[in-house]
């Protein structure tokens, strides 16, 4: 079937008309652009679950919904976010800008990258269809630690598990047909170390998912059994551990982690230099920094795991090699900084956000680097000051580089501007209600309180009441951004080919809006 | 909001904590009352201070580039873009600042894992949702319950002091003592944290795993479950009553004491209604959370007892599910937990509460018997 739309493809030179359209595509625009609203979808369901936290913690006691539903939100708003958001939104940016920015014509295997993207909607609406199931959906945490997600959890979990091996796949599947296309479909000249730093971040990205997303398929396998087949590789009972669970998923936890920064890195690397109108500085270290990260991320999964009580020795060797990951990190910013330093600065909304990516991210590397000290995170572990940590690196980290990624290139993808105007709106409103929202977790961290409970002493009410508030004013920003995008698309001052004036790179010497075949005879890279 | 937080500082229990330690906690990490729970106060300002220097260091750096390097000022870009030497320069300098960070950490850390020659032993069980708290050779060992009411909790009262951080009994510990808490869970993975001590063990099922501390000052230390536990997760707080030697001395006389007239109640001559009396506050304490006062349960999860086949079946049958628990749900064993004068007071509760009018009873002897079936 496939096959014969792929030669009537051919034929027309253009896309198929209506539903089918995107139900058979294999053009890599088309999966890009599926890939991306999906995400934005899964974002907007996440978020208004994340919305149901900061209103049911607006104050002590419980008002509006009951623990255990409470413990769903918190569940499903980790695994929608993570899965859902922000891992398809890099996979549709690949799509829409690794052939173009390589010179290629299409992904190395469109029709898998057809399947990889169809198995997803069936995924989540299995994940959500739980919430309506009897004893209710996933309430175990995102990282769903055992024996809480396998004796204890409710009957919808092997849904969970299903839905998490289709994810994976999918992962996996969009993984190989980075790395193949990146390897094979390059155009002649576009040597490996003339790639722009966001095809190298997302090749790197590509091997790590490969690496990882079989040790999580591994983990829920474990649990599938336990719970269905009466192995005990989790129940102390028949001589499991509990613990191996923990070791498992942080495997691929801690991997996954910079799964969903490295191509944020890459973003931020092509946005700076062409705001500041000066080549990015230092290209090979932050080819090499990226490349140190990602081995290293394979070596300090237990920091995770400070206060289980792993011997003395596995906690020296964690913390040592958690805190070495800094020093790449560290480059990287050190890097971007650089770039910026004697350019020509302007701040279009694109840069907005890669700006306040650097500052955003480095203030959540800081806290990374107070939780690596093992003693020090006694007391961080498990409370609010790590949910503060890891929402700094991903809502700043990863969302906001989807953000500056949406405005740098949705010009040369509809042909049209962005509403300047709105845009810049739509960051400082993001960025007041995030900062309002997740500054004050610091505070309430260090102070004692724990994460994931549904309510909390009266001393910590002050800080909450201010992160509802600025929860409610970042959730309801992304309404604007999704009205700014539509506009977009549907009108406004064309653009030009090259965008922006200082940009650099294949994708730019393209028409706007690219075509829907490009580089169909590869350029020549000087 | 002030005027609570005043409230807290001035009616703070401890007499050793001034008012402005007490505002700082609302703030930061405490430095805490033992030696360690010190050093890693320490290192996290140590640590702390490092970020926000470097912090000012590069944001310096690039809020200089901001205002001055615009394209609205007129500013041409540079067109460099390389520089081993510093590349250099900013791998080595931050490395070394790690090392230098590292030093004390570890020094620190191998201090918390040396829980070697204790005075005491204190075994420290997590339940959903509850602590449990046995001395070791003392004969003496307790629950823990969450001791704020459901009314606060759901709105319909005012809420306390110590709101979700009170519970019914407290680890008496005795200060410059040190002692060695062995954790564990007899379910799903709890974490036992008491920030002034900066002790947080994960209690993990089937494992025991260690921790220590000796407390410099007499005090109340509370602290509560960090691990996600299931529902009751955020309602399973964690109370420390550091004492002198000697009041811990007499506490611990007076505890056997209590221990041994609990023993003797077993062989007294139970009636119905004073059963029935016993058993509507045990209930409240163990049954309650998962069943609810009402008797109604959350069901799926947590059937509901009123009208419930099992209660209102023969009463020995009703009995050994209480005693054995429900292997593979969240109903536990409480012959392991309770009394058998508790166990036979919450079975005679259950039969004749909520309309389930069986009007018979179970005596703590029955009990017994078949617990040892
Ligand atoms: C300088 C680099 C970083 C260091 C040293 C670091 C260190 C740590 C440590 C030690 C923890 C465990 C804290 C605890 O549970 O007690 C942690 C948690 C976490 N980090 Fe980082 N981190 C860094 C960067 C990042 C980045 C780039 C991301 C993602 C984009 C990230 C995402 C997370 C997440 C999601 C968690 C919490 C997971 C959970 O328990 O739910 N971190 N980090
Ligand atoms: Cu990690």
């Amino acid at each position: 079937m496939s096959a014969v739309l792929g030669a009537d493809a051919h034929h027309h030179h253009g896309p198929a008309k209506g539903f089918k359209r995107w139900l058979f595509t294999t053009n890599h625009k088309d999966i890009g652009t599926m890939y991306l609203w999906f995400s934005f979808a899964m974002f907007l369901i996440g978020g208004t679950m994340a919305l149901v936290i900061r209103a049911e913690l607006f104050e002590p006691g419980m008002q509006i919904v009951h623990p255990e539903f409470f413990n769903q939100m918190t569940t499903m708003h980790g695994l929608i976010m993570v899965f859902g958001a922000v891992m398809p939104a890099f996979v549709g940016l690949a799509n829409w800008l690794i052939p173009m920015m390589v010179g290629a014509p299409d992904m190395a295997l469109p029709r898998m990258n057809n399947w990889s993207f169809w198995i997803l909607p069936f995924a989540f609406a299995m994940l959500l269809s739980t919430l309506l199931m009897e004893g209710g959906g996933p309430n175990f945490g995102w990282t769903f630690y055992a024996p809480l997600s396998t004796t204890y959890a409710p009957a919808s979990v092997n849904y969970f598990i299903f839905a998490v091996h289709m994810m994976g796949i999918s992962s996996i599947m969009g993984a190989i047909n980075v790395i193949a296309t990146i390897l094979n479909m390059r155009a002649p000249g576009m040597t490996l170390m003339k790639m722009p730093l966001f095809v190298w971040t997302w090749l790197i990205t590509a091997f790590l998912l490969i690496a990882v997303m079989p040790v999580l398929a591994g983990a829920v396998t474990m649990m599938l059994m336990d719970i269905n087949f009466g192995t005990s590789f989790f129940k102390a009972e028949g001589g499991g551990d509990p613990v191996l669970f923990q070791h498992v998923f942080w495997f691929f936890g801690h991997p996954e982690v910079y799964i969903m920064i490295l191509p944020a890195f890459g973003v931020a690397s092509q946005i700076i230099p062409t705001f500041s109108r000066k080549p990015l500085f230092g290209y090979p270290s932050m080819v090499y920094a990226t490349a140190s990260i990602a081995i290293l991320s394979f070596v300090v999964w237990a920091h995770h795991m400070f206060t289980v009580g792993i011997p003395l020795a596995g906690e020296l060797f964690f913390m040592y090699a958690t805190m070495l990951i800094a020093v790449p990190t560290g480059v990287k910013v050190f890097n971007w900084v650089s770039t910026m330093f004697r350019g020509s600065l302007t701040f279009e909304t694109p840069m907005l956000f890669a700006v306040a990516f650097v500052i955003l991210f480095t203030i959540g590397g800081f806290s990374g680097l107070m939780l690596a000290i093992a003693p020090a995170d006694f007391q961080y572990h498990d409370t609010y000051f790590v949910v503060a940590h890891f929402h700094y690196v991903l809502v700043p980290g990863a969302i906001f580089s989807i953000f500056a990624a949406t405005y740098y290139w949705l010009p040369k993808w509809c042909g049209n501007m962005y509403d300047e105007t709105l845009g810049k709106v739509h960051f400082w409103m993001s960025f007041i209600g995030l900062n309002m929202t997740f500054f004050p977790m610091h505070f309430v961290g260090l102070a004692g309180m724990p994460r994931r409970i549904p309510d909390y002493a009266l001393q910590f009410a002050d800080f909450n009441q201010i992160s509802s508030v600025g929860a409610f004013v970042f959730g309801t920003t992304q309404l604007l951004f999704l009205f700014i995008v539509i506009k977009c698309i549907r009108g406004g001052k064309k653009a030009t080919a090259q965008v922006w004036e200082g940009a650099d790179g294949l994708e730019w010497t393209l028409p706007s809006p690219a075509p829907y075949h490009s580089f169909s005879e590869p350029p020549t890279v000087k | 909001m002030m005027s609570r937080r005043r409230a807290i500082a001035v009616a703070s229990p401890v007499p050793f904590v001034s008012a402005s330690a007490s505002a700082a906690w609302e703030l930061n990490m405490t430095p805490g009352v033992t030696e360690v729970s010190q050093s890693v106060y320490s290192l996290h300002m140590t640590i702390f201070w490092i970020c926000v220097i470097i912090g000012i260091v590069v944001f310096g750096v690039m809020f200089w580039s901001i205002f001055n390097h615009r394209k609205s000022k007129g500013a041409k870009p540079a067109q460099f873009h390389e520089s081993t030497t510093v590349e250099i320069i900013w791998t080595v300098i931050p490395f070394l600042i790690l090392i230098g960070m590292a030093i004390p950490a570890t020094g620190t850390l191998v201090k918390m894992y040396d829980a070697s020659e204790a005075d005491m032993d204190i075994k420290i069980t997590g339940y959903q949702w509850k602590w449990r708290y046995e001395y070791l050779n003392q004969d003496v060992n307790f629950f823990s319950n969450l001791a704020t009411s459901q009314d606060q909790i759901y709105n319909r009262d005012d809420k306390g002091e110590h709101y979700l951080l009170e519970v019914d009994e407290p680890l008496v510990l005795p200060i410059n003592q040190k002692i060695r808490f062995l954790v564990t869970s007899a379910d799903v993975i709890h974490s036992w944290w008491v920030p002034s001590l900066a002790v947080k063990r994960d209690a993990i099922p089937g494992y025991v795993r260690e921790a220590w501390t000796v407390i410099k000052e007499p005090g109340i230390y509370r602290g509560q479950c960090a691990e996600l536990c299931g529902k009751d997760h955020g309602f399973m707080p964690v109370v420390v009553k550091a004492v002198p030697q000697e009041e811990y001395q007499e506490w611990l006389l007076a505890k056997q004491e209590l221990a041994r007239q609990e023993y003797e109640l077993k062989n007294k001559q139970w009636t119905m209604e004073e059963l029935v009396a016993r058993g509507e506050k045990s209930y409240a304490s163990n049954c309650a959370v998962c069943h609810q006062a009402n008797g109604a349960g959350l069901p799926p999860t947590f059937p509901a007892l009123a009208g419930s086949g099992i209660v209102k079946g023969p009463v020995e049958k009703h009995a050994e599910v209480v005693l054995h628990g429900v292997s593979g749900t969240a109903m536990q064993a409480f012959g392991a937990q309770l009394s058998e004068v508790d166990i036979a007071a919450i079975v005679t509760y259950e039969r004749n509460a909520w309309g389930n009018k069986m009007g018979d009873m179970i005596t703590p002897q029955q009990v017994a018997e078949l617990k040892n079936k």
